[in-house]
């Protein structure tokens, strides 16, 4: 059985169509990576699973549970660790914790919030108010409030948006641990690594519906090839050389100060000019072509 | 660790407390400075309007000392001030700049569920603070009857009211300025047209009509009765702060979802 099912989902806002004839399963015990652009329909997807918006025409379903009727069930068995952190700044750590062990209806919160404290990594911190925090420490706890009830599947709404490297790392292991234990996870996410190191499956979504999804790795080969070819010089030189490329049916992206040349295996000769540099082809590279819009 | 297997039903007491746990929490963390003004604000009244006035202009109001007339009133002042205000600040903050609102209903927690717990929570809290200037106002020579351990059962009641229609505000108002509209509208007449200060008796015949559609008027007597005597009218009087709690309550849940689902 799927843990998530939707089928020909939408959700407009007035004019906006945000979520657009959306059809996504998510298998059980799987990490999907849902990513897009910012405005691709990631969050208001979580939020139709959360209940938190209704669809104006399709079919959801999660654990089981019929969407937006069964909400309220579904929700028990989810846990969500939402893109800003809500959590109770002038509340203790464990607190914290505490509140949504009961709003989990958890038997025992007390051992919850141990397991909780313990996932954080925040034991020794238990009785300190959530604003004497550092950022990280804000995040990890965060995530142990969205699993203090052990959930069977997790909704993960931009995990590590405008967090600095060290702690974006530190979250991937925790995200990781939970992967690896088996739990179901839809992670939305518009950060490419993060996709690529963490998700078992890449759903690529754009204006509202899944334009391409596999395994990184296939993505990367049905979409963009094996090797990308970066060309750096001045705008007149990478013009000339985006022709001569673009002739040969290659396909090319603005990559920065450079542009890249995808699928460069197939390039015939003078495509690639010699100072290019070449590289493994990557999921950005497929991001960018199939989304148009540049990647983080 | 699992959760309770417990039914999915409407208006559950478990979600209920949850959230009203969460009320605890951040509660224990500034009770004092709440507790604080609302135990000096009735002996600040009381010694500007009730001393004040009964030194130099007015002696005795219906019968009744004038302090023991403004402190049975400003039970209703304290109710009104702790519930109004901050389901409609708070219930704003929460929603819009905490996004404390999108974690709890993410929990298998309803609007339904989430609205009532806050209103009983500032209906909690009311009745308690609303006790407070009753004794005060017992030390300032007030003789104590049985009737008034009733009043916290009134503040309660009222203050469930004006929670329910301060949370209807924070979920229609676009901009937290927006709440000083709300404030000189409709609070401010609402606290002046109570009698607590003056008997509304003497106001113009329109205007008394207004005031008995005032709930802060309706409660400023039945405490005047759980300290002076009861009248069969008190229990009409009840009744309507029931209505007006029902009321509120219903708009309270209406309005909010509205807010916060897409």
């Amino acid at each position: 059985m799927a843990a998530i099912e939707l089928r020909g989902v939408v959700k407009r806002f007035g004019p906006i169509t945000a979520v657009d004839g959306l059809d996504l399963d998510v298998p059980e015990g799987i990490c999907l990576g849902l990513l897009g652009p910012n405005g691709a329909g990631k969050s208001t997807t979580m939020r139709l699973l959360t209940g938190q918006a209704i669809p104006d025409a399709g079919e959801l379903r999660a654990l089981g549970h019929e969407l937006p009727g069964d909400s309220k069930a579904a929700r028990a068995e989810m846990g969500v660790v939402p893109q800003l952190d809500n959590l109770d700044v002038d509340v203790t750590v464990e607190d914290n914790l505490a509140v949504y062990a009961r709003l989990y209806r958890v038997e025992d919160v007390g051992a919850a919030v141990d397991r909780g404290l313990a996932l954080a990594r925040l034991t020794e911190r238990r009785r300190d108010a959530v604003d004497e925090l550092s950022g990280g420490m804000r995040r990890r706890l965060l995530l142990a409030r969205g699993l203090i009830h052990d959930p069977k599947l997790i909704l993960l709404d931009e995990p590590t948006v405008g967090l600095d490297p060290q702690i974006r790392t530190e979250l991937w292991s925790l995200i990781d641990g939970l992967r690896s234990g088996g739990t179901t996870i839809l992670m939305s996410t518009h950060y490419i690594e993060e996709a690529e190191r963490l998700a078992d499956e890449v759903a690529l979504m754009n204006e509202g519906r899944i334009i391409a999804r596999a395994h990184p790795a296939e993505l990367i080969a049905a979409h963009a090839g094996t090797h990308t070819a970066e060309v750096y010089g001045p705008p007149e030189r990478l013009t000339e050389v985006r022709g001569i490329a673009e002739e040969q049916g290659l396909r090319v992206r603005p990559a920065g100060p450079a542009i890249a040349i995808v699928g460069s295996e197939r390039a015939g000769n003078g495509a690639i000019p010699e100072d290019a540099v070449i590289r493994a082809a990557t999921l950005e590279d497929v991001f960018v072509l199939l989304t148009g819009e540049e990647a983080e | 660790m699992r959760t309770a297997t417990t039914a999915m039903r409407r208006l559950e007491p478990a979600a209920i407390a949850g959230v009203m746990s969460r009320e605890v929490a951040n509660f224990r963390t500034y009770w004092k400075g709440t507790t604080f003004s609302s135990v000096l604000e009735p002996i600040v009244y009381l010694l500007a309007f009730g001393l004040g006035f009964s030194a130099t202009l007015v002696d005795e109001v219906n019968g009744l000392p004038y302090v023991e007339f403004v402190g049975t009133g400003m039970v209703a002042t304290a109710v009104i001030f702790s519930s109004a205000l901050p389901a409609m600040f708070g219930t704003f903050v929460k929603h819009r700049f905490q996004n404390t609102y999108d974690a709890i209903l993410a929990a298998p927690v309803d609007v339904e569920e989430l609205v009532t717990a806050e209103m009983l929570w500032i209906g909690v809290r009311a009745a308690v603070y609303g006790c407070f200037p009753l004794i005060v106002t017992i030390g300032f020579g007030l003789n104590p009857a049985w009737g008034m351990l009733l009043v916290p059962l009134f503040c309660f009641f009222t203050a469930l009211g004006f929670a329910g229609f301060g949370v209807a505000m924070a979920a229609t108002v676009a901009k937290i300025d927006q709440f000083n509209y709300v404030t000189a509208l409709c609070i401010t007449p609402l606290f002046l047209v109570a009698g607590t200060f003056f008997p509304i008796d003497g106001l113009p015949e329109g205007v008394q009509v207004v005031a008995q559609l005032n709930p802060l008027h309706q409660l400023v007597e039945l405490v005047r009765g759980g300290a002076f005597g009861f009248e069969a009218v008190d229990l009409a009087r009840f009744a309507f702060l029931l209505g007006f709690a029902l009321l509120t309550w219903r708009i309270a849940i209406k309005r909010m979802t509205l807010r916060l689902i897409d």
